[in-house]
């Protein structure tokens, strides 16, 4: 397709159809702009290090484990959770750096690893954009650290790694810090807990489709 | 569900009430919450208002992001740009994230007839596919079945014998069979929570990570959207990311929300198509006090508030969209007069709905401004309204003097999907008179 602008004649008469039908039914009101009033909370009030506490307790509470680390620890720690979640083989996210990666693990790297490929593996170690610590969520911003979006998707363990640094408070806090990455076009994907579904009579099964096991090491110091 | 089914209606209210109390939980917390409601209201209110621009800036930032923007005027229009695109890639089938307004365009029996097989990934829509039935909860549609019904389902449709009846297991089958659809799928179809004028940005919030699979992993990746989705501003979303998950699930944060602007080299599908639905939708805006229904943000905790709805069920309204919202969205959809006229009559007027809206849509109101707008149109209405209008007639309607009122001639389409019972032969001043009470 050449232009964006759809499929031909039929849609964009379809298009001046629609905005003809709006400014029709909203004639004169573009000029009566409504104010909005933002006099809701847009940072949250805990210190920096209620927040980790908050965030780690908040992320537990999604059924996701929490280990509490020393960066020197982190290569170690992966390797502990790897174990307890039968995961051998993972794929590492570029942007984690040497010191993380532990040994006696088969990492892999990723080279546009394609879905079929991904799924074949046991699981997979990142780094995040932010997290939020009021609602225990996790960003990941298709930038180095984080990986592709399909990288956290289709393995059946992530292990996050989020630096006391990145945490955030509030929501606002975190969508602001989120603009540039949306203004330069890069994918978002907000992970609070593992995959979840309450279909079957309101009963929560943890892990569906995305990763059923989540582990985040918060990173200290 | 049929009123008078009492396993359903057990459900039902077993599910209402579980909602109910996660979300007034989660939202107590917020001390906010109140300001939060009055900035959602008003960016809907504002850009109702200026809907014409903002369509025209989210067309131009997705366009600029490398995405192809469509309009469709009603469901034919959409369902022929969706079919002629998955049509394109040689497409047989496709995978598709729970999406109301899919569903409100039969999307899937339109790709049926082009020989494409739309696969529901969410776990309640895949059962109520396979079940050919409807949904019941805009948030859990399938919770009318319960366990035992949906392992006889799997085994039946899916093949899937030896199956528990555990929700564990029957989760696991569920994974296990479409993880193969996800990783083979040409194209995905998904709604959209949000589209965002400013940066081109349209968000899909789920749980299951079947949304993120749907618009990741396929190279084609078509979302419809309502027109009313568009947001103004990347910085909108601080509100609505607070105001959704925890009014509709109850939650802090639902487990997966997906915000993408056009397409990105080697992360996820290399070609995008939003379809901008109208729809009636227009029709909703020319109503300056009717239109605020077009602020709805599909969260569902109207219908887990509703006295009507947890006693009569979803399919009682006939529409994907049930529960207060649906009587006040649906009939201006469909236009008025038209098919769903009656439906503004289907609330006490209690006011619930009004105190749980995330975005403060003042339901009652807008219910009795569509009573007054419907007027006497409707036969079945207009008969009730004569009989209802003094105690003489009411007495003598129920004791089978007023045509119809016993037997429900005239009644056919208010009673597809619903029980009309006779009025009892005795009046109550009768029985007062015979009892004393």
């Amino acid at each position: 397709m050449a232009s964006g602008n759809g499929r031909g004649a039929g849609t964009s008469a379809a298009r001046a159809a629609v905005l003809a039908r709006i400014r029709a039914a909203t004639r004169g009101e573009a000029l009566e702009p409504v104010a909005v009033p933002r006099d809701y909370a847009t940072r949250s009030p805990l210190e920096a290090a209620d927040r980790v506490d908050r965030f780690a307790e908040r992320v537990a509470e999604y059924r996701a484990s929490v280990s509490r680390v020393a960066e020197a620890e982190i290569a170690q720690r992966v390797v502990v959770l790897a174990r307890e979640r039968g995961a051998r083989r993972i794929v590492v996210a570029p942007g984690v750096p040497e010191a993380w990666r532990p040994d006696g693990l088969e990492l892999v790297a990723d080279r546009n690893l394609a879905a079929p490929a991904l799924d074949r593996l046991d699981g997979v170690l990142t780094g995040c954009a932010l997290a939020v610590a009021e609602t225990g969520t996790i960003v990941l911003d298709g930038a180095a650290l984080s990986g592709r979006r399909a990288l956290t998707l289709v393995p059946d363990w992530h292990a996050c790694i989020v630096r006391a640094d990145q945490v955030v408070g509030s929501v606002p806090e975190a969508v602001a810090a989120m603009g540039e990455a949306a203004a330069e076009g890069r994918p978002l994907t907000l992970v609070s807990g593992p995959s979840a579904t309450s279909d079957i009579e309101l009963r929560r099964v943890e892990g569906v489709h995305g990763p059923r096991l989540l582990d985040v090491l918060l990173v200290e110091g | 569900m049929k009123p008078g089914e009492p396993q359903l209606r057990r459900n039902l209210h077993h599910a209402t009430r579980g909602i109910r109390a996660k979300r007034n939980a989660v939202v107590a917390e917020v001390p906010d919450w109140e300001e939060l409601r009055a900035a959602g209201e008003a960016i809907k209110r504002g850009a109702m208002r200026r809907l014409d621009v903002l369509l025209e800036e989210l067309e131009a930032a997705v366009q600029a992001a490398g995405g192809h923007v469509h309009w469709a005027r009603d469901a034919t229009e959409a369902n022929a740009v969706v079919g002629d695109l998955v049509t394109a890639h040689d497409a047989r089938e496709v995978v598709k994230v729970k999406s109301l307004t899919t569903d409100e365009i039969d999307l899937n029996q339109a790709l049926e007839q082009r020989g494409v097989t739309a696969i529901e990934t969410d776990l309640a829509e895949l059962i109520v596919q396979l079940s050919h039935d409807w949904s019941s909860h805009i948030l859990v549609p399938a919770i009318h079945r319960n366990r035992s019904e949906i392992r006889d389902l799997f085994a039946r449709e899916l093949g899937l014998e030896g199956l528990g009846d555990d929700p564990e297991e029957l989760t696991d089958a569920a994974r296990r069979h479409l993880r193969q659809a996800f990783l083979r799928a040409r194209v995905g179809i998904s709604g959209a929570n949000f589209g965002i004028a400013e940066t081109g940005t349209v968000g899909v919030v789920e749980s299951e990570g079947n949304g993120r699979m749907c618009t990741t992993l396929p190279p084609v990746l078509i979302t419809v959207m309502g027109i009313e989705k568009v947001l103004p501003s990347w910085r909108d979303l601080e509100v609505f990311l607070q105001l959704l998950p925890r009014s509709s699930t109850g939650e802090r944060m639902n487990p997966y929300t997906s915000l993408w602007t056009g397409v990105r080299t080697d992360d996820g599908p290399g070609e995008f198509h939003l379809v901008l639905l109208d729809n009636g939708r227009t029709r909703v805006l020319a109503d300056a006090v009717g239109r605020d229904a077009l602020h709805c943000i599909r969260c569902s905790a109207c219908l887990n508030v509703c006295p009507v709805y947890e006693r009569v069920g979803g399919h009682a309204y006939g529409s994907v969209y049930p529960g207060p919202i649906g009587a006040i969205l649906t009939p201006q959809l469909h236009g008025i007069p038209g098919d769903a006229d009656e439906l503004p009559w289907a609330s006490s007027l209690c006011g619930a709905c009004a105190d749980v809206c995330p975005v403060k849509i003042d339901i009652p109101r807008l219910l009795v401004h569509l009573r007054s707008r419907v007027g006497g149109s409707d036969p079945a209405l207009r008969l009730m309204g004569f009989a209802m209008e003094g105690r003489r007639r009411f007495e003598a309607a129920q004791l089978g003097r007023v045509p119809g009122m016993r037997t429900g001639i005239g009644l056919g389409a208010w009673t597809k999907g619903r029980d009309l019972p006779p009025p009892p032969r005795e009046t109550f001043r009768q029985w007062w008179r015979r009892t004393r009470g």
